[in-house]
């Protein structure tokens, strides 16, 4: 382990936070809060704190696959820890592992909240909470990386821990080039969103919490009333939220007018999968709506919030039939694609999946038949789908594990079935007594830890977590 | 720049290290796929999977942004395909590495009619440099400054000599050679000289004069200056090749060990005044046979690095001539340095060294070019030799009136066909080849020196 390294990416980390917090520091001067304060305190001392560590610089720079893997899950963890002080100070949420929860699932981008309602609750707090979503996103990894030199060519490693997806393919030659392409493309978007849903007459405050939650794929709402928005909005926050599930390097190669290549198998099989969804659900759901196109928007708003890992809710999804239900659980396994701000399995690790089977099955019937798994023409290395299959291992032994804690809070199965998933892949909403319209308050402590570790382990695609708890990642 | 590479062996991995920290963009071709990732996890750059010598593939990795191709394959034929593809697509500048010595022999040809702006050869490259320290055997190194007028010349202090417990500032008032101490390396620390530094036995001396002078100085220090008068050579690869061709005209006595019945053969065959010997050169009782303890001179060439220092390190003990020792594999390359085995050649380095001279020169800017760069310490310490073409910053006022950024030395100027070693009052002119050796890597323009 590189000590001094990592310590110095976590002061850089603090800094970086401090000054995000600023955001909501701004927000309560804005709407004369009295959280006006506290942020600048809180974001002050994280930014002192995160200078005194950075003075203590690295000698050596060179990181080890193991140290990215290390580095990536201990900055979630101190990113969501200062994350969770303003809702413990501001007294919004006093017990700490209650705001931890609610800090992670911010950070996570997964929007699963313990609040029973957002009645009362101080602006720049709820900004804070939405904003979360945003650094979350794309990775805070990714953004120290696109303004700082952290690790010469190596910190490749960190970059690859962090993104979603099974295989991280840089856009070009440089990480730090790569990184400022994402965030650039990634703050366009939130801006597009933000002026259109601003051209929409939704108020500025939702306006902007709402587009970053978008852009986050989060899923934290901002007012009391919910979604209660205007169908025009809701149609720019759908379409905003299947955007966001998109692989980031599609939009690259359509700003580079490689049209032919922006068409991946993996961006035709997500499209796909939406429209069959979109149309059999809402023929599923047709009764409750009074209109045809009513029920197009809120069934495809509810497919994109899920599918894309977002979580947003206009209506009880709870309710609807049985197969739509069972269809949106389905929706959250598979989740957005590789390389986007969306979680859940991912639909490239599907595909690989899928294609993999299909060729075991063939080589059944040939035993000597040598096929190899194949993507947009490429051969997907032996190694990639190795490491598909043990991801789809540890996800399936950690959600049993989890699913058995669980079980000790006396709740039903479906209710303990879908929270798991709702976490492990930053959704938010499950069904039952964790449904769009309840809240994750329901679970006892122990429960809450379990699903904080779900979610920090799905948005960074399981293996650094789990590397962290390992005892010989320890061992000199 | 964006830089396209093919081949990622360890010419491809090294120009990819070295070139992406010089601020370059570098996207690497292989058709190996572990060979690409280990390349992409280590360093900065971009990895494509195919063959190089494809169209799309070339597409993929970026061909119309590139500004230089550079083939280091294993294979000449498709080193040169994909410089002829590449020049044709993206119209790019291209480097190419050629060892067959029939190929190389046409080598203007091959420049000329496919476009290459250079054809480079290891095996050449290296025979190149181990005829010139045969020449001047009490040198560790020689590198040449304008066209061989300047000599960088790296020796080691025997315990006996009498430089030991000398100020580098006495040289010049007790020996009467005008010439530049530039760095000392002592165990593992390296020294930039300054007039005060004392040398002791065991220290590594690099310098800069002329060839004369050096001649002269290595006589008054009780060096050996004369070039050998004959030499062992085990091995009768490609580098054995171009040596005896190179040495042949001097006159030097050649005689090389070689076991494989062709390769004897053929050398016989295009050599003239070579004795070959065909025998196996991991035997104590051939090398006595030939003489090895007389010999002025010793070089391994052999494929295996672990028979080069075997070799190297027998003929030291019984022999007190000047040896040579030839390493393909660079990894370990401080290990070997402290094995105390005389002079080492890496020719893998030395391909790389040049085709990043190369890169470096295309990025000048307008004033000054740079026209050679040698490492004379790896990754520390640089000696680079610009033409001043215009009136800029530096020829402005007397060399002791300009505020130099620390750890840069104007080592030598050469003016009018003559070497001179500056000193404060001096001027820089337009027209001059000044030599620079520095600390501050990555030297492109000559300005930079300057604060």
């Amino acid at each position: 382990m590189n000590l001094r390294m990592t310590s110095y990416i976590l002061g850089l980390l603090l800094l970086f936070e401090g000054a995000f917090m600023m955001i909501p520091t701004i927000t309560a001067a804005v709407y004369h809060e009295q959280e006006l304060l506290m942020f600048a305190v809180i974001a002050l001392s994280c930014m002192l704190i995160g200078f005194l560590i950075t003075r203590w610089k690295p000698k050596n720079k060179s990181l080890f696959p193991k140290d990215g893997f290390v580095i990536c899950a201990l900055s979630w963890i101190v990113l969501s820890v200062f994350g969770a002080l303003p809702f413990v100070v501001s007294g919004t949420i006093p017990g700490f592992i209650d705001a931890l929860f609610e800090s992670v699932s911010g950070f996570t981008t997964t929007g699963a909240s313990i609040l029973h309602t957002l009645e009362g609750i101080p602006k720049s707090v709820l900004m804070w909470r939405s904003f979360t979503h945003w650094v979350g996103g794309m990775g805070v990894l990714v953004f120290i990386m696109a303004f700082l030199p952290i690790a010469g060519g190596r910190n490749m490693y960190l970059m690859k821990a962090e993104s979603p997806g099974p295989s991280v393919g840089k856009l070009v030659p440089r990480v730090k080039t790569t990184a400022k392409l994402l965030y650039l493309i990634y703050f366009s978007m939130t801006l597009i969103q933000f002026v259109l849903l601003l051209v929409g007459g939704m108020p500025l405050f939702d306006s902007i919490c709402i587009s970053v939650a978008t852009a986050g794929t989060g899923g934290f709402s901002c007012s009391p009333e919910g979604m209660n928005y205007s169908p025009f909005c809701l149609t720019v926050i759908t379409i905003f939220m299947f955007l966001f599930g998109v692989n980031f390097s599609c939009y690259f190669l359509l700003l580079q007018k490689k049209f032919k290549e922006t068409f991946t198998t993996e961006l035709k099989v997500y499209l796909g999968i939406i429209a069959f969804a979109i149309l059999t659900i809402s023929l599923n759901v047709r009764h409750m709506f009074s209109t045809l196109s009513e029920t197009v928007l809120h069934s495809s708003f509810t497919i994109g919030s899920l599918l894309s890992s977002t979580g947003f809710a206009t209506v009880d999804f709870n309710e609807w039939p049985q197969y739509s239900r069972t269809l949106l659980v389905i929706l959250m396994f598979i989740g957005a694609m590789a390389g986007s701000t969306g979680g859940g399995i991912k639909v490239s690790r599907i595909v690989i999946l899928f294609k993999d089977m299909l060729n075991d099955l063939s080589a059944m019937i040939h035993p000597h038949q040598v096929k190899k798994v194949k993507m947009d023409g490429h051969t997907v290395d032996g190694e990639i789908i190795r490491t598909v299959h043990s991801f789809m291992t540890v996800y399936l032994i950690i959600y049993a594990i989890s699913m058995v804690i669980l079980s000790f809070d006396g709740l039903d199965l479906t209710t303990n079935f879908t929270a798991v998933v709702a976490t492990l892949d930053n959704i938010g909403p499950g069904l039952n007594l964790v449904g769009p319209m309840s809240n994750f308050d329901v679970y006892s402590t122990t429960s809450k830890i379990v699903l904080i570790f779900d979610m920090l382990a799905g948005r960074l695609e399981l293996f650094p977590m789990i590397l962290l708890l390992t005892p010989s990642t320890w061992k000199k | 720049m964006n830089i396209i590479i093919v081949g990622c062996g360890k010419v491809g991995k090294n120009l990819a290290e070295q070139l992406s920290e010089g601020g370059n963009n570098i996207t690497v071709i292989d058709n190996r796929p572990d060979h690409v990732s280990d390349t992409t996890e280590r360093y900065d750059v971009l990895g494509v999977v195919g063959n190089g010598a494809s169209h799309a593939v070339l597409e993929e990795a970026g061909i119309n942004n590139a500004n230089l191709l550079i083939a280091v394959t294993g294979s000449d034929e498709q080193n040169l395909l994909c410089c002829l593809i590449a020049k044709k697509a993206g119209g790019c500048q291209t480097i190419a590495r050629v060892r067959n010595p029939q190929y190389y022999a046409e080598a203007p040809y091959l420049k000329e009619e496919l476009g290459l702006a250079m054809v480079i050869n290891p095996e050449r490259e290296a025979a190149e440099e181990i005829a010139r320290i045969l020449r001047f055997p009490s040198a560790i190194k020689i590198d040449t400054f304008v066209k061989g007028k300047i000599e960088l010349l790296k020796f080691k202090l025997p315990e006996d000599s009498p430089l030991c417990g000398m100020a580098v500032r006495e040289i010049a008032p007790k020996l009467h050679c005008d010439l530049l101490v530039c760095t000392i390396e002592r165990g593992e620390e390296t020294f930039i000289a300054y007039g005060d530094f004392c040398f002791q036995a065991k220290d590594i001396v690099s310098l800069i004069a002329d060839p004369k002078t050096a001649i002269t100085f290595f006589r008054k220090i009780k060096h050996k200056a004369s070039p050998v008068k004959d030499v062992l050579i085990a091995g009768g690869g490609d580098i054995t090749h171009y040596l005896c061709k190179s040495l042949e005209k001097t006159g030097i006595g050649i005689t090389v060990i070689e076991k494989e019945q062709k390769r004897a053969d053929a050398l016989s065959d295009t050599l003239d005044n070579v004795n070959v010997i065909l025998a196996d050169a991991i035997n104590q009782e051939i090398l006595m046979q030939e003489n090895l303890d007389k010999k002025d001179a010793f070089v391994s060439l052999t494929n295996l690095d672990e028979e080069n220092i075997l070799l190297s390190l027998y003929a030291r003990s019984v022999s007190q001539g000047k040896i040579i020792t030839k390493i393909n594999r660079i990894d370990f390359d401080q290990v070997i340095d402290r094995l105390d085995l005389d002079t080492i050649i890496y020719p893998k380095n030395l391909t790389s060294n040049h085709i990043i001279r190369y890169v470096r020169a295309m990025k000048k800017t307008i004033g000054t070019n740079l026209e050679t760069l040698y490492q004379i310490i790896k990754g520390k310490v640089e000696a680079a030799e610009f033409i001043v073409a215009d009136e800029c910053p530096l020829t402005s006022a007397p060399l002791m009136e300009l505020k130099f950024k620390e750890g840069v030395l104007v080592a030598a100027i050469f003016r009018n066909h003559k070497v001179l070693i500056p000193r404060g009052s001096d001027r820089i002119q337009v027209g001059d080849s000044v030599v620079i050796v520095t600390n501050q890597m990555g030297l492109h323009d000559i300005n930079d020196i300057l604060r």
